[in-house]
């Protein structure tokens, strides 16, 4: 058996690696050669060296887009791994114990299922759901709730409030996951040490931090990466939800956004691609950082 | 199989091993170059035949055409049950491979990129195609071969002669015509006629008639105007290029089409803001900015919207949700100021919804005697009578009672005479400068009305376009 290892391995990956190496890392070496052309998207092209760069550099909107992308990754990962981490907890520990083992709060089966919910959506149906919900008038879900006497409330059309709005459906969405996906991780923590502390009196709280956030880093490290890739996308959202194209007045242009305008209705293909190109490097940065500074010597 | 589970991946370092896989699918890149790869395969065999009075064009009378039709707003009947019967009674051994999408750029540019594009493509919907670059990588067919054929059923004419004035300028790029733009799009002001004649409010035509009217639909308890800002302020920008040309002459649009310095900050734009932004201040719904041109547009069927500013596809788009209660009709913008150069009656009227043959396709000869034959007069007609829309091919639908809101618009149309312009066409030639009109009127109608900033935005952007050399320039005259 042990010699009929790499080609069993083999023989399962060849199939998905093909397709990887056709549909994204062949879409990649594309994508940075045509960042060097001058290509519409219909045709042909020529190559123009860096000059696309130069214009991104100067394109107002693109900072707008980059400063937007930036918000949510520091935000959106935070928010969202407090509220899943919480979650969790109650869910796992955060109920009386009983026998001495602990558990979670009443009814914690089934909320971690009703958790799960949001996550099987599709992002486009979602999208669709919360536009109605953050309707700018009366027929709006939430507007319909408030007063009459009130004037209805703008959500998406506000300048101020509709990158909020976006963040929101987002979090909402993505929480679900990380529910899970801690609650394995804190499954995963042996009993001995919740009761070896019960009985040495911590609190509740002092378990959280004490016991289940240490022994959890490796899965929060994961969690962070998955989060702030998501906050590179946001494509599917701001398309289907955001008020004239990424509006009003750019309040929810992020890069994703631009580098589909760019290259789907501006026929600037090669732009879109230089775009793409500093996404994926940022995207690089990002994991590299993210799985560097959090690195910790293994618990386990 | 011990040794498979016992192999040092755990589950942590899977998931760790996955993130890092996952950054290399990063987010909304890949999908660019899915449809590049232009292989310039020029060596397409194209069906050609022996040109003949009879067969103008020298189509292969064998060859078959593909076809392909966006299933939107006018549907695809006409093409179906209508053009291609006709295509076929006089061409019975040229096939017709028929398809309809709602997608045109997802479904369309591959092909054409790949080299092997349907005959004759309808690029149409919010998926459209930038027309323009298509013209410019020589993927459309030049159309004057068509233009100069004969009609085919109107004796001892051109189909050019056919046409509306303007119609065949419309689809011409650096003097050669690529499109045919088949409808004929009336733009005003819609309104129900039955509540108009039961409060007899009466039709204004100067901007102080039309604000005194706006009062008292507001002291009735009704918005009395507005548009969609979520994605339809396009509509609104019409609004405000008309009334710049109704002061100026259609050569304040010109200017701006052809991104003259100082075309924006004229002073017909100016006053055309000014007075728009008003009616922005005082009489729109805010809540509006956030809404989609089908619910401002479902209000105003409710009778909660008076005026709504659009073209003349609209009775038909909103057929479903009329009640009997409402009767579409259109009224001219009226007149800014008392020294307009055109008159009150003066109106914008364009064609529209591009058609046109692949010039790398199999067969583009027959994809243009297919446009031959939608711009038949029966052909016309029956678009016509399937669409409620008009055609370009003039006086088609002359006489013949179709719906009230398009004889109302037809209506308007002749009382305008020779005062039919065709308005712009920044919007398809630039598209960065499509968007960007698209928030300034959305900033002028809903954040406060103020036109100097509006002509600002405009004519800043305008100069950026006119000086980014990846730009493709058009002009016109």
């Amino acid at each position: 058996m042990r010699h009929g290892k790499y080609p069993f391995i083999i023989g399962f990956l060849v199939v998905p690696l093909a397709l990887y190496l056709v549909f994204v890392v062949g879409a990649y070496l594309q994508m940075f050669q045509l960042s060097f052309t001058d290509w519409s998207g219909f045709g042909g092209y020529h190559y123009i060296g860096f000059d696309n760069f130069g214009k991104l550099w100067d394109d107002p909107v693109f900072w707008i887009a980059l400063r937007h992308n930036v918000y949510i990754l520091i935000a959106m990962p935070i928010v969202t791994i407090a509220i899943a981490l919480f979650f969790a907890f109650l869910l796992n520990v955060g109920g009386k114990s009983k026998g001495g083992v602990t558990q979670g709060v009443w009814g914690s089966k089934v909320y971690r299922i009703i958790f799960f919910f949001p996550q099987l959506l599709a992002l486009a149906i979602v999208a669709v759901i919360f536009g109605r919900v953050f309707g700018s008038d009366r027929s709006g879900m939430l507007n319909g709730l408030f007063p009459d006497s009130w004037s209805p409330w703008l959500f998406l059309a506000d300048e101020r409030w509709a990158l909020v709005c976006i963040a929101v459906v987002l979090i909402w969405q993505q929480i679900g996951f990380y529910v899970v996906l801690f609650s394995a991780g804190m499954g995963s923590i042996s009993q001995d040490i919740y009761e070896a502390a019960a009985l040495d009196g911590a609190t509740k709280v002092t378990l959280f931090f004490r016991i289940t956030l240490p022994l959890l880093w490796d899965t929060l490290q994961v969690a962070w990466v998955y989060l702030g890739i998501a906050a590179f996308d946001l494509f599917a959202l701001v398309n289907i939800m955001s008020v004239n194209k990424g509006g009003p007045n750019n309040a929810t242009q992020v890069l994703s956004y631009q580098i589909y305008l760019n290259a789907f209705q501006n026929s600037q293909a090669g732009y879109a691609s230089a775009i793409g190109v500093v996404l994926f490097f940022l995207t690089l940065t990002f994991a590299a950082l993210t799985l560097r500074v959090t690195r910790r010597d293994a618990v386990a | 199989m011990s040794e498979m589970t016992s192999s040092s991946v755990d589950r942590r370092t899977l998931l760790r091993r996955a993130a890092a896989v996952g950054l290399v699918a990063a987010p909304g890149v890949s999908f660019l170059s899915a449809c590049a790869g232009s292989d310039d395969s020029g060596d397409t065999k194209q069906a050609t035949g022996t040109k003949s009075a009879d067969n103008p064009l020298g189509i292969d009378t064998k060859a078959g055409v593909e076809i392909v039709i966006f299933d939107g707003g006018l549907g695809t009947k006409y093409a179906t049950d209508v053009d291609t019967p006709l295509f076929n009674k006089k061409w019975p051994d040229a096939k017709i491979t028929y398809s309809a999408t709602q997608q045109v750029s997802t479904t369309i540019k591959p092909r054409l990129n790949a080299g092997s594009p349907p005959d004759m493509i309808n690029n149409s919907g919010s998926d459209i195609m930038d027309f323009g670059a298509i013209v410019k990588a020589g993927q459309a067919a030049d159309l004057s071969d068509l233009f100069a054929a004969p009609s085919l059923d109107i004796t001892g004419k051109t189909v050019a002669e056919t046409l509306v004035p303007g119609a065949v300028q419309q689809g011409t790029y650096d003097g050669k015509p690529y499109a045919v733009n088949y409808s004929f799009t009336v733009f005003g002001l819609w309104y129900n006629k039955k509540l108009f004649d039961k409060n007899k409010w009466t039709i204004p035509t100067t901007w102080a008639d039309f604000t005194a009217l706006l009062d008292k639909i507001k002291a009735a308890g009704i918005t009395p105007f507005g548009y969609a800002g979520a994605n339809a302020s396009y509509y609104m920008v019409r609004a405000i290029m008309t009334s710049a040309a109704k002061i100026g002459t259609e050569q304040v649009l010109k200017d701006i089409d052809n991104l003259k310095p100082g075309a924006w900050t004229n002073d017909a734009v100016m006053q055309a803001a000014k007075a728009w932004g008003e009616i922005g201040n005082k009489y729109i719904d805010k809540s509006f900015l956030g809404l989609k041109h089908t619910e401002v547009q479902l209000q105003q069927d409710q009778d909660k919207v008076a005026f709504y500013p659009c073209g003349s596809w609209l009775e038909n788009e909103q057929a479903a949700s009329t009640p009997a209660s409402f009767e579409y009709a259109m009224m001219a913008f009226p007149s800014v100021t008392t020294a307009d150069k055109l008159p009150a009656t003066a109106i914008n009227a364009a064609a529209g919804e591009i058609y046109f043959a692949a010039a790398k396709g199999k067969n583009p000869q027959g994809g243009k005697e297919y446009l031959r034959t939608m711009l038949s007069k029966e052909a016309a007609l029956e678009f016509t009578k399937l669409t409620k829309s008009l055609t370009v091919v003039a006086g088609a639908a002359d006489g013949v009672v179709i719906s009230p809101g398009l004889t109302s618009a037809n209506d308007a149309l002749s009382k305008a005479g020779q005062d039919v312009f065709m308005g712009y066409l920044f919007d398809t030639w630039y598209k960065k400068l499509d968007d960007a009109s698209r928030e300034a009127a959305n900033q002028l109608m809903f954040k406060g009305g103020d036109a100097k900033k509006f002509c600002d935005t405009m004519e800043a952007v305008s100069q950026a376009v006119a000086k980014d050399s990846s730009i493709t320039k058009f002009t016109r005259s």
